[in-house]
């Protein structure tokens, strides 16, 4: 208290400083000497620019000068801080500093809601640009001054609120001014994330790819809106567009999203500066090829507690990898030329702000880099040159410290803001650390002292006992209390020379009076040595990609491959050709024949296996992180690629069962879905390379039970019933029509996602796969689609198509159905697994799909049961899950097949590829082997290994006194058709 | 190929008169299957076999060369084979027909402490999905009530019944318990991880069993003057009558489980599920303890896990001289019932021999179950309940039935899905 106190009345003699035009009732109208010179000090006026035995001029909380040799004006307070240095002070520009939280809406007993809450603003209530924070700012001392202690002096505040949620603050964390001094920019910078406002439960965005559309949404209607074409006032786009010229900071919160909300913004002609996650080296390259300026926190996890090995094997490789890896995020940064600023944003305490940048450091991250990553970087991305720097001009904000700011030792002095000083270790107190022989009473005892300013101890030792005691310096006085068998001995004394002798008097047990002194022991080099070595060197563990258990180190490159005497399962007219040879080059089939012959190719015997093209599976929820946006009845403005997961483990199982490409498709919440996602399962490689290049175009539609939230207890969206589907489909198809009527007229007309979407299918040139179940739907959708003189390209699970299959074929579409499900739900009473053979009978192309993680790994098996059910022949049976679903995905010129020409998509197995006891050996993805069962050996062993290894670590790092946490098991995502995810 | 398509067609031309899901009459005349290949369901085989029966019951099994007289009607079953009828262990087949469907729902009762609950009663002897069952072989299950700590009591019926009383083939034969999960979710709705985190009331949750059985041991060696229904239920698990199936995945819970069970005095004990049992495999060979396996097809529970652990298991146990047998608890898992022999297929690819694999859901279910004295396995004296087969029927392109029996009944193996079937196939043909 006593200490609060001192520091209060400190800053009293600075404080408060009425504006100029302020009357005063108070007494004569005063005005202070601001004027300080501080002297002989290392001055890092900017990281780059060191001045040694300077001199920082400031009045007025301004630098007015700053250089070596600087003349003193006359009545200035001179500072001498000889052996000192100044930095910058510190810039946050993700900070909610000051903000008071928003109300988080109540429930709503009446189930979701749709529609927005706000009046006179944009239809939805998560876009919040208009919301000027400066009105729900109140200074907060007690943050203020933890993020002062951490050496910061300005941040960047906002409403951490919504997806697109207002402008920022520039404040500068000065407690002994007032918002009229402190308050820097009341527009600098606007804020978005992806997620939505806690005020409204106005349920859209309901998903990742949801929050994305939107976003390209408001933006298309910004336009519109700012060339004058909307009759209505909207107070959101107004402020958009007003804030469109300001830095735009981008919260996210792991790298997919950071790539995800720069490609957004590239759409747009807007570069984000994006607020990362910590785990930005994971992907390196692709967070490089964003070119955006990031704002990046440092919060490291803890070791897990693997001390109980039954917990301590749940723990992921992935989660384990992390705590190793993290802490070289900033050097991966740094030495990849990417431009970050700090953030304090995520860390539970400020105070963990410096220990984690000392560990980040002794990772390898370069300290300059980390000066300019907390002042001159951040200062650019604001766009304010006065803050971050000490040239002449800029605010008065540094911090006075002890000597390297970045380094454990270093102690920090002072943080001046506005040319207002903020005492953080008192600089009057002398730094008496060290080892001393203290003598009193003809006893020599060892006295060590540690720690800072104020807070310094020290404990006392005579031989190797340790001796109760009591320490303190304060006011310069030394006062020691001993505490032995023989009774109190107690010491009062002051350092009496530069070297620290310390001297005074002692009072022993009876009160007699005696001199003591003390004095630094000379340094023992030989043990300083040792200390030395016995720190851990850093083992940071190489990063896979993806970067967790069965993930590759490098990619696997294209190579020519010849498969040897082999029997090849052709997809095509051709059939089954026995002892032949297959030739891959350049990631394509090459030749088909017999005795091939090839150089440097990689040869594979193929004696007694069989070849067959990878798997195509028309309905597949893997490599998500979204898959339904639910909270509309169409959502075609979202698409899938939005949301690819390169990181999902289920792409190598199902490489492991001979699939390489998939169709990620939307759910089926609603009647008209999201556009999809044409993927070929190249393990490690970028979500964008994983999409098909020049994919055809997809949307998943959907009927039946799940559109019409059959299974919802308050379900009030429209429509509800099967009857009602049609009309929606009626509707939104007849609004198309007319929306590119007005298009081609060249007049000017609102650009909607949703309705351009639409208008492509309409010509053409987007497919629907639609999920369907009873007859009566699967006949309705056809005859909408006539009626609109289109074709719908593939209904997919379609498990009453045999009921329909005449008219399916009439109307040329596909079917993809599960082999044998049904009996889950109402609607699927009437499936029967002799559904494929049926429709295949009446000439549909019919696929067998997954729509689920676990069958994808094994669709040759499942093609097998169209022979069981059905009496489908071999090679047909082969057809539904190869060349079929590549038909039905219009990428039969590219895949499904072994023909020459097409790329080098294709499965070695063990037996015939519809056994049961069949084994993909070698799956391979355009002449690049991504699975392939002996490596798989190898990574097995390797992942036990690296584990052993990280468990070492752990243990070490707790035995060392380290921080842990409790082991936990990575939750499992189970994605459906039906899977309803809140963002 | 070409030949089972006519012959199927065939089939049903001739199926068509016989109303649907009509059980068999009693067997009255006698068969001799000849020719086939008979998978015996003790692991081992003989080629060109004769397998006779009559009365219900198999009279002879063994080489078609034997010179013996073929009694009643001759099934020339060359190039095919024959198997015991596959038994579906812990399955729900008939207590819930559709999943989405809560009235047609009767698998949970609510409480926690239910073994007097008894699946037979709730059993639907003429659900669409049972029927399903037959053309693929699956004759037998066992009917498991789910939910709760102690779910219920189970009990085996055939899959060829007017009702209930005659599907039964044993009644009351265990009780099933879920053994809690050390781990438990983080409330995600509440802002927490949804990771696993260690479950700090697991140790009171295990002492809650412990107390619930030994409260129903003072019970029944009391005087009883007030009837406690679930108490009386337990009493069998004590005497060895009934078998107590303990559902549990992991190393430490599957510990604990038999740690626990054998020191209340619980020696008739099976594992069921059991998710990660390979890591404990000498307990179990050490205790005795059976093992019901969850579906081969599902996902590794952990990320790093390789991608055919699950497939790998069977044969880890089996090679430690544990009984193991594959069961059905798990999503959809009363349609999926129909694929428990693709089940077994996935292990023999994965480690155990074709035979072996048979086993899994023949001669082991029926130890495990307690019914192997007159089911599980093709041998003289016990129950005609068997089949034939096209091709090998752990693969889906081989099989195919074209005769089943249960107890030597001649039974249909028409199902609503092979009507539709017919129906629409006949509709285009029409056209």
């Amino acid at each position: 208290m006593r200490k609060l106190l001192l520091l209060f009345s400190c800053m009293l003699a600075f404080s408060l400083q009425a504006q100029d035009y302020f009357p005063t009732d108070a007494g004569v109208k005063i005005t202070d000497n601001t004027l300080v010179a501080f002297t002989n000090a290392t001055i890092y006026v900017t990281p780059e620019k060191v001045i040694k035995k300077g001199t920082l001029l400031i009045e007025n909380g301004k630098v007015t000068n700053v250089g070596k040799s600087i003349k003193i004006p006359k009545g200035a307070k001179t500072v001498d801080l000889s052996g000192k240095t100044i930095y910058p002070s510190f810039i946050d520009l993700y900070s909610d500093f000051g903000i008071k939280k928003p109300n988080r809406a109540s429930g709503n007993s009446r189930g979701t809601q749709y529609a927005a809450s706000r009046e006179g603003y944009y239809w939805n209530d998560h876009i919040r640009p208009d919301v000027n924070p400066i009105k729900d700012f109140s200074f907060d001392s007690k943050k203020a001054k933890d993020l002062i202690n951490a050496g910061f002096g300005v941040v960047n505040t906002h409403m951490n609120d919504g997806i697109i949620r207002g402008n920022g603050l520039l404040i500068a964390l000065n407690p002994n001014s007032s918002d009229a001094y402190r308050i820097l920019d009341t527009k600098s910078a606007q804020y978005l994330s992806f997620n939505k406002s806690v005020t409204s439960r106005q349920a859209y965005p309901g998903s990742r790819m949801g929050a994305m559309a939107l976003l390209r949404q408001t933006y298309n209607d910004a336009n519109w809106y700012a060339n004058g074409n909307m009759k209505n006032k909207d107070l959101a786009l107004e402020a958009l567009n007003n804030n469109k010229n300001l830095v735009q900071i981008f919260e996210t919160s792991n790298l997919l999203d950071a790539i995800r909300a720069d490609k957004v913004g590239d759409e747009f002609g807007i570069q984000y500066t994006i607020v990362g996650s910590g785990d930005e080296f994971e992907r390196i390259a692709d967070i490089k090829n964003t070119n955006a300026n990031f704002i990046i926190p440092i919060n490291f996890s803890n070791a897990y507690d693997v001390s109980n090995p039954l917990l301590a094997q749940q723990i992921s490789l992935r989660d384990m990898r992390k705590w190793n890896q993290e802490p070289s995020n900033l050097k991966v940064l740094s030495e990849n030329g990417v431009n970050f600023a700090l953030t304090t944003r995520s860390l539970k305490s400020v105070k963990s702000f410096h220990k984690n940048l000392q560990k980040a450091i002794k990772y390898g991250f370069d300290s300059k880099k980390a000066l300019a990553s907390l002042t001159t970087i951040p200062a650019t991305i604001i766009g304010n040159n006065n803050i971050g720097n000490l040239n002449q001009g800029s605010y008065a904000n540094f911090i006075i410290t002890s000597g390297d700011i970045f380094d454990a030792k270093t102690t920090i002095y002072e943080n001046w803001v506005q040319g207002d000083k903020n005492v953080i270790n008192d600089i009057s107190i002398k730094d008496i650390t060290g080892n001393y022989m203290l003598s009193v009473n003809n006893k020599s005892y060892d006295l060590t002292i540690t720690g800072k300013g104020a807070k310094q101890t020290a404990t006392i030792k005579l031989g190797d006992k340790k001796i109760k005691s009591k320490f303190s310096f304060k006011d310069n006085w030394i006062s020691i209390t001993l505490n032995e068998d023989s009774g109190y001995t107690r010491m009062m004394g002051k350092i009496i020379n530069p070297a620290n002798v310390m001297q005074g008097t002692a009072f022993d047990t009876l009160g007699n009076e005696t001199a003591w002194s003390a004095s630094k022991k000379v340094k023992k080099d030989s043990k300083k040595k040792s200390k030395k070595s016995k720190e851990q060197p850093v083992v940071v563990l190489p990063v896979s990609y993806p970067n967790l258990g069965f993930g590759n180190y490098s990619l696997p490159e294209t190579k020519t491959i010849l498969i040897k005497n082999v029997t090849v399962w052709t997809s095509e007219d051709a059939g089954i050709l026995e002892n032949t040879d297959v030739l891959l080059e350049n990631g394509k089939i090459a030749k088909i024949g017999k005795n091939l012959k090839a150089r440097r190719a990689t040869e594979i015997n193929g004696t007694g296996k069989h070849l067959t093209a990878g798997i195509v599976d028309e309905h597949s929820h893997i490599a998500a992180s979204a898959v339904n946006e639910w909270a509309q009845n169409s959502s075609a403005e979202v698409t899938m690629e939005d949301v690819i997961d390169p990181n999902d483990i289920n792409i190598y199982r199902n490489l492991s069962g001979g699939t390489t490409s998939s169709q990620i498709l939307h759910g089926s919440a609603n009647p008209i879905g999201g556009r999809s996602a044409i993927i070929k399962l190249k393990w490690g490689e970028n979500a964008e390379n994983m999409i098909y290049d020049n994919s055809p175009k997809f949307i998943k539609f959907a009927l039946g039970e799940n559109v019409k939230q059959s299974r919802s207890p308050n379900g009030t969206r429209f429509p509800q019933t099967r009857m009602g589907v049609e009309q929606m489909f009626t509707d939104y198809f007849t609004r198309a029509r007319e929306y590119e009527a007005l298009k081609k007229t060249g007049k000017p007309y609102r650009k909607d996602d949703e309705m351009e979407t639409l208008v492509e299918i309409l010509n053409g040139e987007r497919f629907i796969s639609c999920h369907s179940y009873v007859q009566s739907e699967i006949n309705m959708l056809m005859k909408v689609a006539e009626k609109f003189n289109f074709k719908v390209n593939t209904f997919t699970h379609i498990l009453e198509g045999y009921k329909v299959a005449d008219k399916m074929a009439a109307h040329g579409v596909g079917g993809s159905t599960f082999s044998d499900w049904w009996a889950y739900k109402y609607e699927v009473n009437d499936a029967i697994p002799y559904n494929a053979a049926i429709m295949h009978n009446a000439g549909v192309t019919v696929a067998i799909n997954s729509d689920d993680r676990e069958m994808s790994r094994r669709l040759n098996q499942e093609a097998a049961k169209t022979m069981k059910y059905g009496g489908m022949s071999e090679l047909e049976a082969w057809k539904t899950v190869t060349i079929n679903p590549a038909k039905l995905l219009h990428i039969d010129d590219r895949v499904g097949s072994i023909k020459e020409g097409k790329d080098a998509d294709v499965v070695l197995w063990s037996h015939h590829p519809m056994s049961i006891y069949a084994k993909a050996e070698k799956t391979i993805i355009d002449g690049r082997i991504f699975f392939d069962r002996k490596e798989d050996i190898k990574k097995r062993a390797a992942i036990k290994e690296e584990k052993s290894r990280l468990i070492n670590m752990m243990l070490n790092e707790k035995m060392n006194g380290g921080k842990t946490k409790v082991p936990m098991k990575r939750a499992d995502r189970d994605f459906h058709c039906d899977t309803l995810e809140e963002i | 190929m070409k030949k089972i398509i006519y012959s199927l067609l065939f089939f049903f031309v001739i199926g068509n008169s016989i109303a649907q899901q009509t059980p068999a009459d009693k067997q009255t005349k006698a068969f001799s299957i000849e020719g086939a290949t008979a998978h015996i369901g003790n692991g081992k085989i003989i080629e060109n076999s004769l397998v006779m029966f009559n009365n219900g019951k198999i009279t002879f099994v063994g080489s078609a060369k034997m010179k013996i007289a073929r009694q009643g009607t001759i099934i020339n079953a060359t190039g095919k084979h024959i198997y015991p009828g596959f038994i579906a262990a812990n399955a729900t087949l008939g207590l819930v027909e559709i999943d989405a469907v809560k009235a047609s729902d009767d698998q949970r009762e609510i409480g926690r402490m239910n073994p007097h609950i008894r699946s037979l009663i709730a059993y639907n002897a003429e659900s669409k999905i049972v029927e399903s069952m037959r053309p693929n072989g699956v004759l037998m299950a066992q009917i498991t009530p789910r939910g709760g700590t102690i779910s219920g009591t189970s009990s085996i019926v055939q899959l060829d019944a007017w009702n209930w009383e005659d599907a039964a083939i044993k009644t009351d034969d265990g009780i099933h318990m879920n053994w809690p999960s050390s781990f438990t979710t983080g409330r995600w709705w509440l802002g927490e991880d949804p990771a696993l985190k260690p479950d700090t009331r697991y140790a009171g949750k295990i002492e809650e069993i412990r107390a619930y059985f030994n409260n129903a041991k003072n019970y029944l060696s009391g005087n009883k003057t007030k009837t406690h229904l679930p108490y009386q239920a337990t009493e069998g698990l004590f005497n060895g009558s009934k078998k107590l199936f303990i559902h549990v995945d992991g190393q430490k819970e599957i510990t604990d489980a038999v740690t626990i069970a054998k020191k209340l005095g619980i020696h008739n004990i099976t594992i069921v599920n059991a998710e990660h049992a390979d890591k404990v495999a000498d307990l179990l060979a050490k205790n005795n303890v059976s093992v019901i396996l969850q579906r081969p097809h599902r996902n590794p529970g952990n990320e790093d896990d390789s991608y055919d652990s699950t497939y790998t298991i069977a044969k880890t146990l089996l090679d430690k001289g544990i009984i193991v047998s594959v069961g059905m608890e798990g999503q959809m898992e009363r349609m999926n019932t129909r694929n428990i022999p693709f089940y077994a297929g996935t292990f023999a690819a994965h480690g155990l021999s074709k035979e072996e694999a048979v086993q899994l859901i023949t001669l082991n279910t029926a130890k495990i179950l307690g019914i192997d004295s007159f089911a599980g396995s093709l041998e003289v004296g016990k129950d005609a309940t068997l089949f034939i087969s096209e091709g090998d029927a752990l693969e889906m392109r081989g099989n195919i039935l074209t005769k089943a029996f249960i107890q030597g009944r001649d039974i249909s193996l028409e199902t609503h899905q092979t009507k539709l079937w017919k129906r629409y196939s006949n509709k285009y043909k029409t056209k």
